[in-house]
């Protein structure tokens, strides 16, 4: 490091001493200036409010840790693990089905079928919510033209159970999926697997002893990115009124609107820190992993 | 070779039947209503419906400005990171990060509790003004602010990925031996070989900032996402048709932005 270091003084040769060393931390400046009044300011509101207990008759506020275990109660706690269970069960689903379309995509020799899946992809990552929602209720829903036509409910199809709404997402994770690992799978060489097959490796051989290993951190990263965002989901579920799923996403918003007890917006704020600290946790296992990710696809 | 194509094929198929067959069955939905045979009465009604027009364009708006905003403080800061200050770069990286650890939802009601301690604290102070201003219904700034901030992971990852495939410090030295100036090695030297990542980055914005429905609808706003909520109360066609008509007007913009890329992109995978 230090060695490129010196290349860029000596072509700066010009510049006098602080001006080669300006551009370096200065231009992070303005960013970190916006994240910290962005969203430093609003999430240390969170943070207090969460912990600040306002006294109905007197008005007056003191902190304490009731709202947080008011949110970890009845349920406050049933949406909270409805939301861990759906965001796993679909991340893990949509890695699984994502991976192989990726390979597929990305090993195709037509480039326009790449582009566009690609463009599809970013779209449709982030299709999820209101459209989405409204798209699977007119395919699967109670009246929806499949249900209609296939006779779906007789068959006890119903899109606003568990698995209706594991598949509703699954449109937005699988693309989320392509997207997050098409580069990883850009980065296998050739030349890995063409090592692997000199070497007498079968296909199954390649992917299980090169390719996976190779791809583990990128595979992982992307899973615990597509759990993130089924977890955060809310539009989805919002527009598809009628779903029985307890979610922890309704839940602060029926809080944050005052829709079902008036003075709820605190223990909205504690329940928005409960998801901040999963999300949390998922990511502390994330970041890691994408740092050992880069260093082989570098 | 043969087996892998069949393989192939068969991903690609059974993906594109997932895909395709809500977006056909919504149309099907919308133009065959049943008891009334096939009928375009609810995409024609879009137009009439109040509000359609305002909340696209304010979208569209919204997007524009995130773009640019989020632009102009990431590609200096990440160009700056690859040359100068790569002890800075985990930093900016966690932070990049940090707003996929707060979910939209719990963001908003951050966002919330801070723009009503404008009303509670701040009404004599000159802070007051800006509270208000950023919260104008014609052109919410707040949202600007908002969907910035939940646009960096997207960001941070397609810029990150289009610098690892340029060789920043060397395109610059070149630049700047040359005799560019700073800002003219970024712009001349090192932005072109970058437009595939700003324009996936602008991509993923775009469709954020068109699709984003919590933030707006919980501080309530009414851009394009939050008026078809409001507006499909009524009716299911309709509904539906917008939603249809909300993914093509999406789908179209990318697609000409993608044009505008496409015929000059120097592509960096091989």
């Amino acid at each position: 490091m230090t060695t490129t270091v010196a290349r860029v003084d000596v072509v700066a040769v010009a510049s006098p001493k602080r001006r080669r060393r300006a551009p370096g931390w200065l231009a992070v400046v303005p960013l970190l200036a916006f994240v910290a009044v962005a969203f430093g300011i609003p999430a240390l509101a969170m943070l207090d409010g969460a912990f600040t207990v306002r006294d109905q008759a007197t008005g007056a506020t003191s902190y304490s840790a009731e709202n947080l275990s008011a949110s970890l109660r009845g349920a406050y706690l049933t949406a909270l693990l409805g939301s861990v269970k759906l965001s796993a069960v679909s991340a893990a689903l949509g890695a699984l089905v994502g991976l192989p379309l990726a390979q597929a995509v990305v090993t195709s020799r037509f480039r326009a079928l790449r582009e566009a899946v690609l463009t599809a992809s970013g779209v449709l990552a982030n299709f999820g919510g209101v459209p989405l929602a409204f798209a699977f209720v007119a395919t699967l829903g109670n009246a929806g033209v499949l249900t209609r036509h296939l006779g779906l409910t007789d068959k006890g199809w119903d899109l606003y159970s568990f698995w209706g709404l594991v598949i509703v997402y699954l449109y937005f994770l699988i693309p989320l999926m392509v997207l997050t690992i098409t580069p990883a799978l850009d980065g296998l060489r050739t030349q890995w697997r063409e090592a692997a097959q000199n070497n007498g490796a079968t296909t199954v051989q390649y992917w299980l002893h090169v390719a996976l290993p190779v791809l583990a951190p990128s595979l992982l990263g992307g899973l615990v990115l597509l759990f993130g965002s089924a977890f955060a989901a809310y539009a989805t579920a919002a527009a598809m009124v009628g779903s029985s799923i307890p979610l922890v996403t309704l839940q602060i918003a029926d809080a944050l609107s005052g829709n079902v007890l008036v003075g709820q917006e605190n223990v909205a704020l504690a329940l928005s820190l409960d998801m901040v600290l999963v999300a949390g946790l998922v990511m502390a296992v994330y970041l890691p992993l994408q740092r050992r990710s880069a260093r082989w696809l570098a | 070779m043969a087996r892998l194509n069949l393989w192939r094929w068969g991903v690609l198929g059974l993906a594109g039947l997932y895909f395709l067959v809500p977006l056909a069955a919504s149309v099907v939905f919308t133009v065959d209503v049943p008891g009334q045979g096939i009928t375009f009465d609810a995409y024609s009604q879009i137009f009439s419906t109040g509000g359609f027009g305002a909340s696209l364009l304010l979208s569209l708006e919204l997007a524009a400005a995130t773009i640019a905003v989020v632009l102009l403080l990431m590609v200096p800061a990440m160009v700056a990171l690859r040359l100068g200050a790569p002890r800075l770069r985990p930093v900016v990286e966690v932070v990049c990060s940090l707003p996929l650890v707060v979910p939209p939802i719990a963001f908003v009601a951050g966002i919330g509790t801070v723009l009503k301690w404008g009303p509670e604290h701040l009404s004599r102070t000159p802070l007051f003004q800006t509270f208000v201003a950023i919260q104008n219904p014609d052109f919410p700034f707040v949202l600007v602010l908002a969907y910035v901030v939940m646009a960096l992971p997207f960001v941070y990852r397609a810029l990150d990925a289009g610098l690892r495939a340029v060789d920043v410090r060397t395109l610059v030295e070149a630049a700047r031996s040359c005799g560019a100036g700073w800002a003219q090695a970024l712009v001349r030297a090192v932005l072109p070989n970058l437009r595939g990542a700003l324009l996936n980055a602008s991509f993923l914005t775009l469709a954020l900032v068109l699709g984003e429905f919590t933030v707006a609808q919980l501080l309530g706003f009414q851009p394009f996402a939050v008026w078809i909520v409001n507006v499909s109360g009524s009716q299911a066609q309709l509904s539906v048709a917008v939603s249809v008509l909300s993914l093509l007007v999406t789908w179209v913009l990318l697609l000409v932005l993608a044009g505008f890329g496409g015929r000059t992109r120097t592509t960096s995978r091989g």
